[in-house]
């Protein structure tokens, strides 16, 4: 009999330890509360499964282990209880993936007004551009990268000129103000993603993908890479910082322009020509 | 001919009661009548030297055990891998010569070795072989000396992949599913001869596989013995068969993506390499797309999933029927089940990639399709513990197996469902959450299911019983270790600790993960110490085991029936079995024994309530 009770206790066990975990969600910071709930959904179905199957079959173990000159039962089919068993089981199958799908939907169909948000990742980094006043971002090309042109943005493209570039790995988002994340990569796969807004995607290279999200908690959050992407992956961190309007905009207004970046630049080069013509003339 | 064949086949597509002698020149109907063999019996190749009996041998079973020794090698590194892998993360700089570049080395031989070279050899090339002929009443494969082909064709790719561990720049460290561009690239370990030699081993994995998956599938359509309906084969030979049609229309998704990669890597073709810029300057690529990499590489993985899981529903139904002394519960729909698994299994890949960036909608079909295969599999694991019910239950080592494979399985299906319904995917995707998974549904429960038939079926093979002490040791360590490996895992999935992180993430916004992580290295060295158990019980028993005598376990399925045990070439002696009836007529109310086997004609067991079925 004891088989039954180990067995017994590896179920008891798990649902204790699911109840009593210290390790779940992080506190959600993001309005994709409705994909906890889905998880909590298919817990609660999947889990009443699970220990349903496997309570029949401890008690199978107790009640029908093996005794000399027992015979067991003969019953090759039961056409009616396999039929309440498959459109029992469709029926639950159906009932978790219809609010999946709906989510999904809500996932991939992104706000009006939303910010853009062009999130850069390479082997192993992140940088940041948002749009300027006209709200757009310029369109970019991997080839057009360089010192002076750090996004590659295509310099022909007038939306690219305000935009708002942020060369290092931390970003601030705006309070209760959904973004649209635009992700790409200049080399391998990324991801960015930050657990306790739950949503991610790929960053891949040749390609822009996105997702969206609403921040909804002030607060300081760590980026990681979600993707593998090489012998660095496990270090490829950002920070996020959730800002107030009031504090966001501040810090907006702080940031260097694409314009700003390219009158610096030429700044530079016209001194430093101006410098060796000196040099040239000493 | 056209005509005759369509007879034949709608004869043999009728159970034997049907066409009993009845009406032929007036005899007597004789109820014990089987129609008569279409070809005559073929004598085969015998070997006669040591080489030609042993080593290039044509005989499927030896064929069986080599395959079964060589994946279970290969295997032991896979473990030994994860053994340095889990010292890493429970304990970080325990092992000094442990640098990142290593780990994520270990991390993909690994991955790759433990799917494609232990889990898929063993149960295709291992058991198929060994038990296909033997069960379908054949006296070997249809083609032997290709079948033997194809076990040195493994052999060669075992020793392309072990190569790799010797090159400069060593084994790949791509991760198992090999993404490009980093696969190919500087800034990934072994980018170099590393990845190039996996795909030259994976290839030729695939064409010494197609070889032997022919083999398998021909032997069962065309080499059955007589009355061996298709309905009366064991679901082992079910599970096996359609395993390997959905290999040889999945592995070839596997050899071009192996052959495009390799001609990225070497011509500098771009089938999936975009325009990169790489320490500023920009690559000789151009115009491919990664994603068309993760298509190709899970149109074939996925359906490998059920390349391995097939074969355990199948072995696990007949371990769990005949050591419950009772039919499997509804015969019929595990087979159909099993054939729309594997059909189904065609249409979900892409749920592996809802966050991979393909196109958003894609999500939707997947999560269909994928949720709709949760039913069949539900279906089985339903007849599964049906079969239990009112059955008369050997508590041995093969039954415990069994019962820590339900638990396991219903356990990581559940998972599944999760990661399966695309929005609860997305938080949990590239989480300790899917390596918790995959390991518990494809890892632990296909591995219990392969212990339990190693008990079940060694006394087939040596002659012998393996000891039931040890067999009970070795369970419960494996089954309560594994389990407390994996099923804390989840956890850390949901606070979100990535994957493939060389140093355990933490910080200070989650609940520190240190304490669990030592502990499922602990679980996890014990538990592969624990398979050493097995190893020893395996060289005591072959010398020194209670003999085995004919069929030790009361089973009906013809492998246990044949004249000398264990099974000498050609199997069945003078004249091949002929089969009367399905091989689950376990407790027949009226019969003598409690069990029927399958050569048992009608007449023997008279005014039973099933004298044929």
């Amino acid at each position: 009999m004891h088989v039954g009770f180990i067995f017994l206790a590896v179920i008891v066990g798990s649902v204790l330890f699911h109840i009593f975990t210290p390790w779940y969600w992080t506190d959600i910071a993001s309005n994709w509360g409705s994909m906890d709930d889905t998880i909590t959904l298919t817990f609660w179905v999947g889990g009443g499964v699970f220990v349903a199957v496997c309570l029949f079959m401890v008690y199978c173990i107790f009640k029908f282990s093996y005794k000399e000159g027992r015979k067991a039962e003969y019953k090759p089919e039961d056409k009616k209880l396999e039929r309440i068993l498959t459109w029992a089981t469709t029926l639950g199958v159906a009932a978790l993936l219809a609010p999946g799908l709906i989510v999904w939907n809500q996932y991939i169909n992104v706000p009006k007004n939303a910010i853009d948000i062009d999130v850069m990742a390479w082997q192993w980094g992140w940088q940041y551009r948002l749009p300027g006043e006209d709200g757009k971002l310029g369109s970019t090309k991997v080839e057009n990268i360089n010192d002076n042109n750090p996004f590659g943005i295509i310099l022909e493209d007038i939306n690219g000129k305000d935009d708002v570039l942020i060369q290092s790995d931390v970003l601030h988002l705006k309070n209760n103000r959904p973004v649209k994340i635009l992700l790409r990569s200049v080399d391998v796969l990324h991801n960015w993603y930050v657990p306790q807004f739950r949503a991610k995607m790929d960053a891949v290279p040749g390609t822009i993908t996105y997702y969206w999200f609403e921040p909804n908690k002030v607060g300081e959050y760590e980026v990681l890479c979600a993707e593998y992407c090489g012998v660095g992956h496990y270090g490829m961190r950002g920070r996020v910082f959730v800002k107030s309007e009031q504090d966001y905009e501040k810090w907006y207004q702080e940031q260097e322009t694409f314009s700003d970046l390219v009158a610096k630049q030429e700044e530079i080069e016209f001194s430093g020509t101006k410098l060796v013509k000196n040099n040239l003339n000493d | 001919m056209s005509e005759d064949f369509n007879d034949n086949k709608t004869i043999q597509a009728q159970s034997s009661e049907t066409i009993s002698g009845e009406g032929v020149r007036g005899v007597a109907p004789d109820k014990d009548y089987v129609r008569p063999a279409e070809v005559a019996d073929q004598d085969l190749y015998h070997g006669h030297s040591f080489i030609t009996k042993w080593i290039f041998c044509q005989d499927a079973k030896v064929i069986g055990v080599q395959y079964f020794l060589l994946a279970t090698f290969t295997g032991i590194i896979g473990l030994i891998l994860s053994w340095l892998m889990r010292l890493q993360l429970g304990f970080p700089g325990a092992a000094g010569f442990m640098t990142a570049e290593h780990y994520y080395q270990f991390v993909t031989m690994h991955g790759m070795i433990m799917v494609v070279y232990f889990l898929t050899a063993l149960f295709l090339g291992g058991f198929g072989n060994y038990l296909i002929p033997l069960m379908v009443g054949a006296r070997d494969m249809v083609f032997p000396y290709v079948n033997m082909v194809s076990f040195w064709m493994f052999f060669v790719a075992v020793g392309v992949l072990l190569a790799s561990f010797f090159v400069p720049g060593g084994p790949t460290g791509s991760g198992w599913t090999l993404y490009p561009p980093q696969a190919i690239l500087e800034g990934t370990p072994g980018s170099g001869m590393g990845i190039i030699l996996m795909c030259v081993s994976l290839i030729l994995f695939v064409a010494g596989f197609t070889m032997g998956g022919l083999n398998y599938l021909i032997t069962v359509l065309q080499a059955r013995t007589r009355g061996m309906t298709l309905m009366r084969m064991p679901l082992t030979v079910w599970g096996i068969f359609t395993a390997t049609v959905l290999a040889m229309l999945a592995f070839p998704a596997l050899l071009v993506s192996a052959l495009m990669m390799t001609l990225d890597k070497v011509l500098a073709t771009s089938f999936f390499m975009p325009t990169i810029l790489k320490a500023g300057e920009v690559l000789e690529y151009g115009g491919g797309t990664p994603i068309l990499f993760q298509h190709l590489f899970w149109f074939f993985g996925h359906p490998e999933v059920y390349i391995v899981a097939l074969p355990a529903f199948g072995i696990v139904s007949d371990l769990i029927s005949v050591h419950s002394r009772k039919n499997i519960f509804g015969y019929r729909m595990m087979v159909w089940a099993i054939v729309i698994i594997g059909a189904l299994s065609f249409f979900v890949w892409a749920h592996h990639m809802y966050v991979s960036g393909m196109h958003p909608w894609f999500g939707f079909f997947f999560a269909t399709t994928t949720l709709i295969i949760a039913v069949p599999t539900a279906m089985k694991v339903y007849n599964w513990i049906l079969t239990l019910w009112k059955g008369n239950i050997r508590l041995n080592t093969v039954m415990l197996w069994c019962l820590g494979f339900i638990v396991t399985f219903v356990n990581g299906g559940i998972t599944g469902i999760f990661l399966g319904n695309v929005t609860v995917d997305v938080p949990l995707s590239d989480t300790y959450f899917v390596v918790a998974h995959f390991h518990m549904v494809m890892g632990i429960a296909p591995l219990m299911v392969i212990m339990g038939a190693v008990y079940h079926w060694f006394p087939l093979v040596a002659g012998r019983m393996l000891s039931e002490k040890l067999g009970k040791l070795h369970f419960w360590i494996t089954f309560l270790g594994a389990y407390s490996i994996y099923f804390p895992m989840h956890y850390l999935g949901f606070i979100g600790v990535p994957r493939r992180y060389f140093e355990m993430y933490n910080s200070p916004y989650i609940t520190s993960a240190v304490g669990v992580n030592e502990f499922i290295s602990m679980a996890a060295f014990l538990v592969g110490a624990a398979q050493f158990i097995l190893i020893y019980n395996i060289i005591v028993s072959l010398r020194m085991g209670k003999p085995a005598g004919k069929n030790p376990w009361q089973a009906n399925s013809l492998e246990w029936l044949t004249p000398t045990v264990p099974p000498e070439h050609g199997n069945w002696g003078d004249k091949l079995p002929v089969i009367h009836r399905w091989p689950y007529d376990y407790s027949v109310p009226g019969a003598k024994d409690d069990f029927i086997p399958q050569t048992t004609p009608p007449s023997e067991v008279a005014g039973t309530e099933v004298e044929k079925t």
